[in-house]
């Protein structure tokens, strides 16, 4: 644990000292601010509050940015490390390859937690202090800010499990971005095409809901977009998962899931790896 | 209780074999040097005693404990290496560098001050490790290893790209920290580099050790021929060989000396009889055989 502990707070350091950390926070405060004044704008006279359209709208950038910052980090960090000769003269310490995996989890996640709440945060404030919000508007934002966090640790396991596969950091780089251009942009077109080729119309609601299940893009979006008043008001389409077996409970066990497997076949395979 | 026991250790990459039934002792406060051409098996062996690699057979084990295996960790803590190449993340200095790494083994901060003083990286502790040079950086690998006083330390190459004032000072820390109970082992891939500053030395090819003992010990057991340079007038060259009636080798060089080749037990009987001849003889130069010498002799595997 203190390892761990040790290990995490120098993957920050470094976060911070490389200037990863101020500009992550500074592209999502820049962007968040962006779409909170450009989309309460058309608004006008809703029921809808400016936070809850803002909280949508963030969760649809989160989507894509999130995961591409995540991988960014994850990628190279043990192949990296490896790659530099850095990853020997750790190992040699006593320090065991768990460690270094969750240290380095936990480290790139307060990257991101920071990025996040930094970023989001003020955008948040901002509206709620110069329109006015309720409380239910804040519970949608935290909620879309902790499962953002939870996106996050899906692509650092996702990026780890890249990490400790490939024997060069380019190949890494090059896998992370198909991995990050297959899951948020790709996955959907396919589905997409699915339903408007007409097979979709074989599909059952609860098989197109497992299709999304496989996707940890998909399963943000619908815990963040479906269901909820605002969302109905910007994207409609995904109103439609109420009532069936979807509920939030299960999209979060869904991303859990999506940390635990790529963490533990990383594991799995850097305790492996022959120096 | 002995620091260090390599019994039949073993390590294959496919079919290529690294580490070739290895045998090894270190006792508590010895020192070794491991001699070997690059590829010789040197770097994995010290990894095989890390446990960073898995042995393919055979077992390591300090102070009795075995490392890879599950049931005693091995005990880093009391282990210092410096790998061949040593990197550090760049954009750090040197003094964050050493503290992180006294974290994880639990030392204190002060003890990073004291070593950066010994290795004399004080006045730049602040400066990033990017814009050290290759000797700093070594330097910096040293203080690293010496973390928590461990009593194994494992170096491989360590004076490689150090200039002979900092080779002396490395050893010097070394020598220190020997006569305090630590066992040390020293790869090279030169005999030269070692300058018979440890105990035993071992020499290593295609991942066994041909020869292992002290730099007399391997001297005599190569028996290689001592040279004795004589200077003498030009025109005394002749008269001196006809005289002496030696049966070892001579080799005429320049205008003005004679090489003669002899072994060992003969030097002193042909020194006897070229300093009897003083009116002809005006310089004598012995040469014993050279550490390369001897690396190459055993190496080459000539010993027959």
């Amino acid at each position: 644990m203190r390892q761990m502990l040790i290990l995490a707070g120098e993957e920050f350091r470094e976060g911070l000292r490389n200037r990863w950390v101020l500009s992550t926070v500074l592209l999502l405060a820049a962007l968040a601010f962006a779409l909170a004044l450009l989309g309460s704008a058309p608004i006008g006279e809703t029921r809808v509050s400016p936070l809850g359209v803002t909280t949508v709208s963030l969760a649809s950038l989160t989507v894509y940015l999130v995961p591409l910052i995540a991988l960014t980090l994850s990628h190279d960090a043990i192949v990296g490390e490896r790659e530099r000769g850095t990853l020997l003269l750790l190992l040699s310490y006593p320090v065991s390859r768990w460690q270094v995996l969750w240290g380095k989890f936990f480290g790139h996640l307060a990257i991101i937690l920071v990025a996040v709440v930094m970023g989001y945060g003020s955008t948040g404030l901002y509206i709620a202090l110069s329109t006015g919000s309720v409380a239910a508007d804040w519970a949608l934002f935290v909620s879309m800010v902790g499962s953002s966090l939870v996106l996050g640790s899906v692509f650092i396991a996702l990026g780890y499990l890249i990490s400790v596969s490939v024997s060069s950091r380019a190949t890494a780089a090059g896998v992370a971005i198909a991995t990050w251009l297959f899951i948020v942009v790709v996955y959907d077109l396919l589905l997409l095409g699915v339903l408007l080729t007409g097979a979709g119309t074989r599909v059952s609601s609860d098989l197109f809901g497992m299709l999304m299940l496989l996707n940890p893009a998909d399963i943000y979006r619908l815990f963040n977009l479906a269901g909820t008043e605002a969302a109905s008001l910007v994207s409609g389409s995904l109103g439609s998962f109420e009532g069936t077996f979807l509920t939030p409970g299960i999209l979060l066990a869904g991303l859990f899931i999506w940390v635990a497997l790529p963490m533990a076949g990383s594991l799995w395979i850097f305790k492996r790896h022959e120096l | 209780m002995n620091a260090l026991e390599v019994h039949g250790l073993c390590k294959s990459y496919g079919d290529h074999r690294v580490v070739d039934g290895l045998d090894l002792v270190l006792g508590r406060g010895e020192s070794l040097a491991i001699v070997g051409h690059n590829g010789a098996g040197k770097t994995t062996l010290m990894k095989l005693i890390l446990g960073l690699t898995r042995a393919s057979a055979g077992n390591v084990a300090l102070w009795s404990y075995e490392s890879g295996s599950r049931a005693a960790v091995p005990p880093r803590e009391s282990v210092g290496f410096l790998p061949e190449v040593v990197s550090f993340h760049a954009g750090m200095s040197g003094r964050q560098m050493l503290r992180f790494y006294a974290r994880l083994k639990n030392e204190s901060q002060r003890q990073c001050e004291e070593l950066l003083d010994l290795v004399g990286l004080s006045a730049a502790a602040d400066r990033k490790i990017g814009t050290y040079s290759k000797g700093m950086r070594q330097r910096l690998g040293l203080a690293q290893a010496l973390l928590g006083e461990p009593a194994l330390l494992l170096l491989d190459e360590p004076t490689s790209g150090l200039d002979p004032f900092l080779r002396r000072h490395f050893y010097e820390i070394l020598n220190e920290r020997q006569a305090s109970g630590t066992s040390i082992i020293i790869s090279s891939h030169a005999l030269t580099e070692i300058e018979a500053q440890t105990n035993r030395i071992a020499i290593m090819k295609q991942g066994r050790i041909l020869v292992q003992g002290s730099l007399s010990q391997l001297r005599r057991e190569a028996a290689l021929p001592v040279h004795i340079l004589a200077t003498c007038g030009a025109h005394c060259r002749e008269p001196l060989l006809r005289e002496l009636q030696t049966t070892a080798p001579t080799e005429l060089l320049g205008a003005n000396q004679v090489c003669f080749t002899c072994r060992e037990e003969e030097k002193l009987t042909l020194l006897h009889h070229l300093t009897l001849h003083r009116e002809w003889v005006t310089d004598l130069l012995v040469r014993p055989p050279r550490l390369d010498d001897l690396y190459t002799h055993f190496v080459n595997g000539d010993t027959d």
